[in-house]
């Protein structure tokens, strides 16, 4: 009886008529919070002592690197959770974490190149961090190739799903092992445990931004995820009664 | 009564493809010396291509070793399985008793001895091409006897996981590469510190343990990979 839900939720359909009054709160909420954030990091928050205006980008750099890897494990468990389950959403989800997640990935790079310019004088530093999202660039690349090199869909589902967990037990140890190969980076300035080395006034903002990339990340995800159900699901009749239905919206 | 006979059984099935496959390697030596080959032409293609100062070389030297010994070892993976599969003595392996993780394993033995140990040993001929500074040589030899050991386990999966596609040979390199990191890392810095006149102890070590969880994961990742990927 407990399981019920469980099961319910591996159902396609299920999913996406269920999630269907989440996406208007989403986006209303990632958006009010995105602007928020936004305008009060880049706008109302004080300049920084050391580095002036271009500490900003920190407010867009650090929640894209939060996500990049969150979304890396939220990838591998669903795939994880496909393998053991024998779901067919699960791998929907999967399948859709991974563009979102190397998008976000790039993002990362990008703004901590753009920001590396001006405190560090270089696009382009082999260290320890940058090197490590590099890397998991790559392993997003490995399984959305993998994925799409399968003629036969559930396969491939299956393979990258056994990719994306050989990638968890990899992701710790290349961690470690760029940590220990170069170190540049500044040390982590938000601690949960013990005093934050951040002025609050700066880290309000950005606490707010990190929430804000979550929602937003939920938001794609959901968006991306529903799209995948109606293109593996288009044989369906449920899903031929919904085009129908829009079809007959537009018409009247 | 029963157990006695399963372990015999799971082990005389390691011993058989262990046998097999080292057989069907050593009768075929043209496909067993490709990796070689490949390694002396790709290493002797650096000092073409950034000049053949000794000063320049010798610094290079360990890490364009080990970029090449990984690279060999990569283009050599795409055949671990793929005979066996479009002869079909891959699906006789998977419907075994055996169990599947020491079939596995034992091919993956066979195909470090056949290429990782020989590379190994061509590394030093190939340190002298390079100038490599002398201190360097032991801690070259070692960091790629143990580190090959770990390519062969970790490519394993990928090998499997590509088998089932037809031309799986690129998109093989582009899946094992980022798992190689952690071992050319600890690889490079091992002949770095012995260069350097430093204790290696701990890159040793690093390199023990990366191949330990390589030996319990990897073939049962492997054997995984190809139940679904031969399907």
């Amino acid at each position: 009886m407990a399981w019920q839900w469980f099961h319910r939720l591996g159902s396609p359909r299920w999913f996406y008529e269920k999630s269907t009054p989440w996406l208007p709160w989403l986006a209303a909420i990632a958006i009010v919070l995105l602007l928020v954030g936004g305008i009060w990091g880049l706008a109302y928050a004080p300049v920084d002592a050391k580095q002036g205006n271009s500490y900003r980008i920190i407010y867009i750099h650090v929640p894209a690197a939060f996500l990049a890897q969150g979304g890396y494990f939220i990838m591998a468990i669903s795939g994880a959770v496909g393998l053991i389950w024998k779901m067919k959403l699960p791998y929907m989800v999967m399948k859709s974490a991974a563009p979102v997640g190397a998008a976000l990935t790039f993002l990362a790079l990008v703004t901590g190149s753009i920001w590396g310019k001006p405190t560090w004088g270089t696009w382009w530093e082999w260290d320890a961090r940058i090197t490590f999202m590099l890397i998991l660039l790559f392993l997003y690349f490995g399984i959305m190739a993998l994925q799409q090199a399968f003629t036969n869909r559930d396969t491939g589902d299956k393979a990258s799903a056994i990719l994306a967990l050989a990638g968890t037990v990899n992701i710790p140890i290349i961690q470690k092992s760029v940590d220990w190969w170069y170190t540049l980076h500044q040390p982590a300035t938000i601690k949960f445990v013990g005093k934050s080395s951040i002025d609050p006034s700066m880290l309000y903002p950005l606490l707010l931004m990190v929430i804000a990339f979550y929602v937003f990340y939920l938001w794609v995800l959901l968006l991306n995820t529903r799209a995948e159900i109606l293109r593996r699901e288009s044989r369906t009749r449920w899903v031929g009664e919904l085009v129908e239905q829009k079809a007959g919206v537009k018409s009247l | 009564m029963t157990t006695d006979l399963q372990t015999i059984s799971s082990f005389s099935g390691f011993k058989a493809t262990f046998r097999r496959d080292l057989l069907l390697a050593l009768r075929q030596r043209g496909e067993l010396l490709n990796p070689l080959v490949f390694f002396l032409i790709a290493v002797s293609l650096i000092p073409l291509g950034v000049g053949p100062q000794s000063q320049l070389l010798s610094v290079l030297a360990p890490g364009v070793l080990w970029v090449m010994a990984l690279l060999a070892t990569l283009l050599s993976l795409d055949g671990l399985f793929r005979s066996d599969f479009e002869d079909g003595s891959l699906e006789q392996m998977l419907i075994a008793p055996q169990p599947l993780y020491l079939t596995v394993l034992a091919k993956i033995v066979v195909h470090w001895l056949t290429t990782g140990l020989p590379l190994m040993l061509l590394a030093p001929l190939l340190g002298l091409m390079l100038s490599l500074p002398t201190p360097g040589f032991v801690p070259l030899c070692l960091s790629l006897f143990i580190g090959t050991a770990c390519m062969s386990l970790v490519g394993a999966v990928g090998a499997a996981l590509t088998t089932g596609i037809g031309r799986g040979g690129l998109l093989l390199s582009l899946i094992v590469m980022p798992f190689y990191i952690p071992v050319l890392i600890f690889g490079t810095s091992l002949v770095q510190y012995g260069i350097n006149g430093s204790p290696y102890t701990v890159q040793v070590a690093m390199l023990g343990a990366l191949l330990a969880l390589s030996i319990v994961l990897a073939p049962l990742a492997a054997a995984g990979a190809l139940r679904i990927s031969t399907q």
